[in-house]
């Protein structure tokens, strides 16, 4: 005997919009409007926003992405909400203003970033290959731990995401000391404007050797106890193999560099293809994955964390002593000493810091390694202390303009792995 | 090691080129705007040049161009004060920045267009690296890329009025999509209240 069907309750007269929850749900449609095959699974593509402001987002992006159910099969990635106007502030300011601007670009790895814009507006002064071998020795000291703090937060912050919270916290703690370590050094914990065109600013701190060896090796200890929470962990592994995979050819067209393209076999390290500053005189290996998915670009980026501590102590071993800073009067500053004492220091220090270096006309692209790649400055100089033009060549917004391609197929659940192991970085992205 | 690159690319498009040079041992070569695509495509698929790495692509205003102090030697762009009306104004130099992962050699290609006509060719379906880069290179100078697969503004939004790069936009200048009283030069005005 059939159940007497009951017609649909009337809306009662307070509910003023009673079908409002029914359409949240599924879509456009209510569904008693439905056939009864599609009141299984309505069969239209939905469009979900996500971010721009999102827990499991990085950093500000904004994805629009159309589902059908769960699986993505198109998104529309949307950056540009930090963007600070770097370029413009960089061709308003002097070249020497400009390196607390580029702290501000990836600021999980600030040094890096001014070891870059140093080395652009050296190229231009023709200073390349004549800085003291102190300063060159300090900077790769200074990019190195810079890059293990950039992979320490990548990798921690992504494990959190899947739910390792135990991973996050003890990476954050060994990216503590080395911001400490930092901060020793410069003064400042996160934005260090530490280098200088001609060197850096100021000579390491008393104790610095034996600090950093302590920091290596507690860093080391709490990799052993990570990589033994994660490496084989079956959670972790579903969550990151074969997701979001790029092959070697797409990869290099897509413009792709540092431990993305590494993951997916290209073997391109800049320290490596383009050597500059000391990088020759230490050893040291470049990590290449097979996959190219996410957990290749974990693995590869653990490596690297164990080939950054490698270097580091191969430079306390070899750093000579001497100088710091270039002694060229274009853009090392008068002693202080000379500066109160010498009414021609002091007007050399003011013009200085108010016309800033004088860097000749001409044009200049000079590249660092950063923590997520090739990481270039591109100057146009016309002979002023600031110039014509400057771009940043940043990985991250390269790498987040593939990102559409990467999340291609897969759910939105994997949206946050694969942006994770993306590293985008908003201050580097946006600019 | 660059000038191996320029070498070649002035045996195999000879008539493509407006100039040559190489500024601190960075190899640049200027092609005529109608000729980039096939200059393009001969510098990727080449088995000798194989630039299948994209790096970045840029713009540059040359408005208030005026060099001091050029040191002997180097080529400098004309003095934006000796342009003249009959030259087109070339107010834009539209640049891109290849690599080979295969040899290691770079190269930067520019094509200079003018103020009244700021087109040039797409080179997004040779790169698909330049899709963004390009979008951004519009966004910021109004270059219109031609046969763009996706020509539309990236980090500003769609409201967004001029280009903020281009030398004529003043730094000051503010574009908030809601009123705000407290910025200078607040396009937003209130009913009734005029430009002043």
């Amino acid at each position: 005997m059939a159940a007497p069907t009951t017609p649909p309750t009337a809306p009662s007269p307070g509910d003023a919009n009673p079908r409002s929850l029914r359409q949240l749900v599924l879509g456009r449609k209510d569904v008693q409007d439905l056939s009864d095959a599609e009141q299984d699974l309505p069969p239209d593509l939905m469009t979900v926003n996500m971010g721009p402001s999102h827990p499991a987002m990085h950093g500000t992006v904004r994805i629009i992405l159309t589902v059908d159910g769960e699986r993505i099969v198109a998104s529309d990635v949307q950056p540009g909400y930090l963007h600070r106007c770097f370029e413009k502030e960089s061709e308003h300011a002097t070249y020497t203003q400009v390196f607390p601007y580029t702290d501000r670009l990836n600021y999980v790895s600030p040094m890096i970033n001014n070891c870059g814009w140093a080395m652009v507006a050296e190229k231009l002064l023709g200073l390349t290959g004549h800085l003291p071998k102190r300063a060159e020795y300090i900077r790769v000291i200074v990019s190195e731990i810079s890059r293990i703090t950039d992979h320490l937060t990548c990798v921690g912050a992504s494990a959190m995401e899947l739910g390792a919270f135990t991973a996050f916290l003890y990476f954050l703690k060994a990216r503590e000391w080395l911001y400490e370590l930092l901060e020793k050094v410069s003064g400042a914990r996160l934005t260090h404007s530490y280098v200088r065109i001609g060197g850096v600013g100021k000579d390491l701190p008393d104790g610095f050797h034996d600090d950093l060896t302590l920091c290596l090796h507690q860093t080391e200890k709490i990799m052993v106890e990570v990589e033994n929470m994660l490496n084989n962990n079956k959670i972790f592994r579903d969550r990151m193999a074969g997701i979001g995979a790029i092959t070697k050819q797409a990869a290099i067209e897509s413009g792709c560099v540092g431990p993305i393209a590494r993951a997916a076999g290209v073997d391109y390290d800049v320290r490596k293809d383009y050597p500059y500053s000391i990088y020759p005189e230490l050893e040291f290996d470049v990590p290449v994955g097979t996959t190219g998915d996410c957990y290749d670009r974990y693995l590869v980026r653990i490596e690297e964390l164990k080939q950054s501590i490698r270097m580091l102590r191969q430079c306390l071993k070899q750093i000579p002593d001497g100088p710091v800073m270039i002694a060229d009067p274009r853009v090392a500053l008068p002693p202080k000493q000379d500066t109160y004492n010498t009414i021609e220091s002091m007007i050399r220090h003011f013009k200085h810091i108010m016309d800033g270096v004088k860097v000749p006309a001409g044009e200049a692209y000079a590249f660092v390694e950063g923590g997520n790649g090739e990481l270039g400055f591109y100057v146009v100089a016309d002979g002023t202390g600031r110039p014509y033009k400057a771009y940043v060549r940043s990985p991250s917004f390269v790498h987040l303009s593939t990102a559409s391609q990467l999340i291609h197929g897969h759910l939105i659940a994997d949206v946050v792995p694969i942006f994770g192991m993306i590293n985008m970085i908003g201050g580097e992205c946006d600019k | 090691m660059s000038q191996k690159v320029l070498d070649a690319l002035k045996a195999v498009h000879g008539g493509a080129i407006e100039l040559l040079e190489t500024q601190h041992g960075d190899a640049i070569a200027w092609i005529k705007r109608d000729q980039l695509v096939a200059v393009a495509t001969w510098l990727k698929t080449s088995p000798e040049m194989a630039f299948d790495a994209p790096v970045f692509a840029t713009c540059i205003d040359r408005l208030d161009w005026k060099p001091i102090d050029v040191p002997p030697g180097v080529p400098v762009y004309p003095n934006s004060a000796a342009w003249t009306d009959a030259g087109g104004k070339p107010r834009f130099e539209v640049v891109w920045q290849l690599r080979s992962s295969l040899h290691h050699h770079r190269l930067r290609l520019k094509a200079a267009c003018p103020e009244h006509d700021p087109r040039v060719p797409s080179l997004a379906s040779l790169w698909p690296a330049f899709n963004w880069q390009e979008r951004e290179t519009f966004d910021m100078y109004g270059i219109q890329f031609e046969n763009h697969p996706d020509l539309r503004r990236i980090y500003l939004y769609e409201e967004f009025v001029g280009y903020p790069l281009r030398k004529d936009y003043p730094k000051e200048k503010r574009q908030p999509l809601v009123r705000r009283d407290d910025l200078p030069m607040n396009p937003i005005k209130a009913p009734g209240e005029g430009h002043h």
